[in-house]
């Protein structure tokens, strides 16, 4: 059982959902990235997403591209954010995934990269360019190694695919809530409910919904169905406000926002 | 006919060897699996290839002429220099071949709305063109650098009705139309078909656009016999994502006498940055769907690139070009900014052709791989397309008046 596991089993245990919050790595630098997750972690969150910022991310919108951007325009590398990553897994109360492009696990060596990201705490990892038949060597390794590759289904995977990832997914599902990028929505699908009902009764793994949550009316109507709420964009656009403003209020704007959502689970 | 191992990748999954496969996000599966059904579909249906071969034969112009260009093969002083001319296509350039192939197939999956990636704006006006052609809604990302060197084509694409949406990240080029059409796909898959410009992208692209453009290679094979009474000694193509390449080459991959050589942008030095030519300088990795040789840091993020042409300006390259670099069966080199210029003018002087600037490099290499051979041999070119397009950008890199 990776951290992921548990966490969930405890969750379930005790009605609970999941509330994950994604941001970017290094935007705008390392050490508020770290203070950021401290603030998600106090405010109840219960995994964090941490993304590592990425060149070339089609499947993000202008927000999660900007702060990629910026990221990298300070030049971060990988092993600096494990390293930060390596410094806080200690003190937090909630385990830690990261998402990132194929591009750089593949550079890395996917043994090695797992073998770094597993020394730093990391309990797993989201690749969203990696579609299931393109996941087998990944996937062999962090079965071995207890590591969760949590895989998407999206609004356009047929039926039968979407039991095929949901046989090769560990940790949970990262359902895709909209055919389409990253990026705040006001409305979501109605048929999104349906599906992730349908889904839920053909596996026992956690499934959780992500893209385009941002707004308490949203989680209340996922809630329903959902083991937990992904939230990206609305988050990374609060923080990228710390390039301008002071670090302390905008810490707590991001706390606030997500203590909302989460009270509205 | 036997057909070879070679000759029969990629394989179910998109594998030319190692290579290629598919690294795109699950929302763009089904519509990549759609596409590959009804291609598979359209081969085997007599009607599709018989209304492509009119299309080409009335409305493109094919068979484009295998040109020997004596002048510029005495210039030189060596082997017999023959030019396939695809810069005579309607639309000036090979990209035509793909974009009507792709347009028919759209028409067959019975979407409305089509989008393109360009960068030196010669896909993009292919692509306009066919949607113009078959009544299909038309949108082309560029990147505002290349909107820049490549006004006229921009101009081109929006009296044909298509929008021409910048981009302005990243490098601002290829590589990021290229990301921002993604994008677009994602949210709009459902009635939209992606007309990928060249032999790049995740399967089945690689497959799809180099058998359209293999009508380049198979002509230019059927002249040869015709008109020399044999097969050449050398076909040099240039190569960015390798589309005219991948389509001159793969109809002689059997014929072990004919050497094959790729020519990418070598742009202003080898340093990381000054180039474009990650086959030669590069590594294997993941970019834009497919595994293929790629400049890339040791982080896995995507290195910017340069090249003077907007056509090569790109930091990968098809997956089928690296598949034959590791069995060796074709050579990869390049051309330098510099060497390219010298040869548009050689060619325009000597032959009164103006090439593109892409298909200058395979010009380049030609001059001088023929002044070392014999004059009864035969070298045979690419000219991909015409340069029209490039000559405000050379009047720029020059510091000429274009006016």
């Amino acid at each position: 059982m990776s951290a992921i596991d548990t966490l969930f089993d405890q969750l379930r245990n005790s009605g609970r959902k999941a509330f994950i919050p994604f941001i970017t790595a290094g935007d705008p630098d390392l050490e508020f990235t770290a203070d950021v997750l401290r603030e998600l972690v106090a405010r109840g969150s219960s995994i964090c997403e941490v993304g590592i910022p990425y060149s070339d991310p089609i499947a993000d919108g202008p927000v999660i591209q900007a702060s990629y951007t910026w990221a990298l325009d300070k030049k971060i590398k990988l092993a600096e954010i494990l390293d930060m990553v390596d410094g806080l897994t200690g003190e937090l109360a909630a385990p830690i995934v990261t998402m990132l492009s194929y591009a750089i696990v593949y550079r890395h060596g996917l043994s090695e990269y797992v073998a770094r990201a597993k020394a730093a705490g990391v309990a797993g990892l989201i690749v969203p360019d990696l579609p299931v038949e393109e996941s087998g060597p990944l996937a062999d390794i962090c079965r071995r190694e207890d590591f969760s590759l949590i895989q998407l289904i999206t609004p356009t995977t047929p039926r039968d695919r979407a039991l095929q990832i949901a046989e090769r997914t560990t940790g949970f599902i990262y359902y895709v809530s909209v055919t389409g990028i990253t990026g705040e929505r006001k409305e979501l699908p109605q048929q999104l409910v349906d599906n992730v009902a349908w889904l839920r009764e053909q596996t026992p793994l956690p499934i959780c919904i992500g893209f385009g949550i941002s707004r308490a009316e949203h989680v209340r109507m996922l809630r329903p169905v959902a083991d937990g709420l992904i939230v990206g964009s609305a988050i990374v656009r609060r923080v990228a406000e710390a390039a301008t403003r002071p670090r302390k209020d905008v810490l707590t704007e991001i706390g606030d926002y997500v203590a909302e959502l989460i009270s509205a689970m | 006919m036997r057909v070879s191992a070679s000759l029969q990748i990629p394989d179910a999954a998109g594998r030319f060897g190692p290579f290629g496969g598919r690294y795109v996000p699950e929302t763009l599966i089904r519509a990549l699996d759609e596409l590959a059904d009804e291609y598979d579909k359209a081969v085997a249906d007599e009607s599709f290839q018989t209304e492509l071969d009119e299309l080409y034969r009335h409305y493109v112009g094919r068979p484009t002429p295998l040109y020997h260009a004596r002048r510029l093969s005495n210039h030189c002083g060596g082997a017999q220099i023959y030019l396939k001319r695809e810069d005579l296509n309607h639309t000036g350039a090979h990209k035509i071949n793909n974009t009507l192939g792709q347009a028919l197939l759209t028409r067959r999956m019975g979407k409305p709305r089509v989008i393109a990636e360009t960068g030196a704006g010669q896909h993009g006006v292919a692509t306009a063109t066919a949607c113009a052609r078959f009544g299909l809604e038309c949108v082309v990302y560029m990147g505002t650098e290349d909107i820049r060197r490549q006004k006229p084509n921009v101009f081109s694409m929006k009296l044909l009705g298509a929008e021409v949406r910048p981009v302005s990240t990243g490098s601002r080029t290829l590589r990021d139309a290229i990301n921002e059409a993604m994008r677009d796909w994602m949210a709009s898959v459902e009635t939209t078909h992606y007309i990928l410009g060249s032999v790049v992208g995740p399967h089945p692209f690689p497959r799809i656009v180099r058998d359209f453009q293999c009508v380049i290679g198979r002509e230019t094979r059927r002249q040869c016999l015709d008109q020399l009474g044999r097969l050449p000694e050398l076909i040099v193509a240039c190569v960015g994502g390798g589309s005219n390449a991948a389509g001159m080459f793969y109809p002689f991959i059997e014929d072990q006498g004919v050497a094959l050589l790729g020519v990418e942008a070598g742009g202003r030095s080898n340093n990381v940055g000054d180039h474009a030519a990650p086959l030669c300088f590069g590594h294997p990795g993941v970019l834009h769907g497919s595994y293929s040789y790629v400049m890339q840091d040791e982080d896995g993020q995507t290195c910017d690139v340069h090249s003077v042409s907007a056509g090569l300006d790109y930091p990968g390259t098809g997956p089928e070009h690296s598949y034959w670099k590791k069995t060796g069966r074709v050579s990869y080199t390049e051309a330098n900014d510099d060497e390219i210029l010298a040869a548009f003018d050689t060619l325009a002087r000597t032959e009164g052709i103006l090439a593109a600037l892409e298909s200058a490099h395979a010009v380049a290499k030609a001059m001088e791989l023929a002044a070392r051979r014999k004059p009864d041999q035969t070298v045979v070119v690419c000219l991909s397309g015409r340069g029209d397009k490039d000559a405000q950008e050379i009047a720029l890199l020059r510091g000429e008046e274009f006016e």
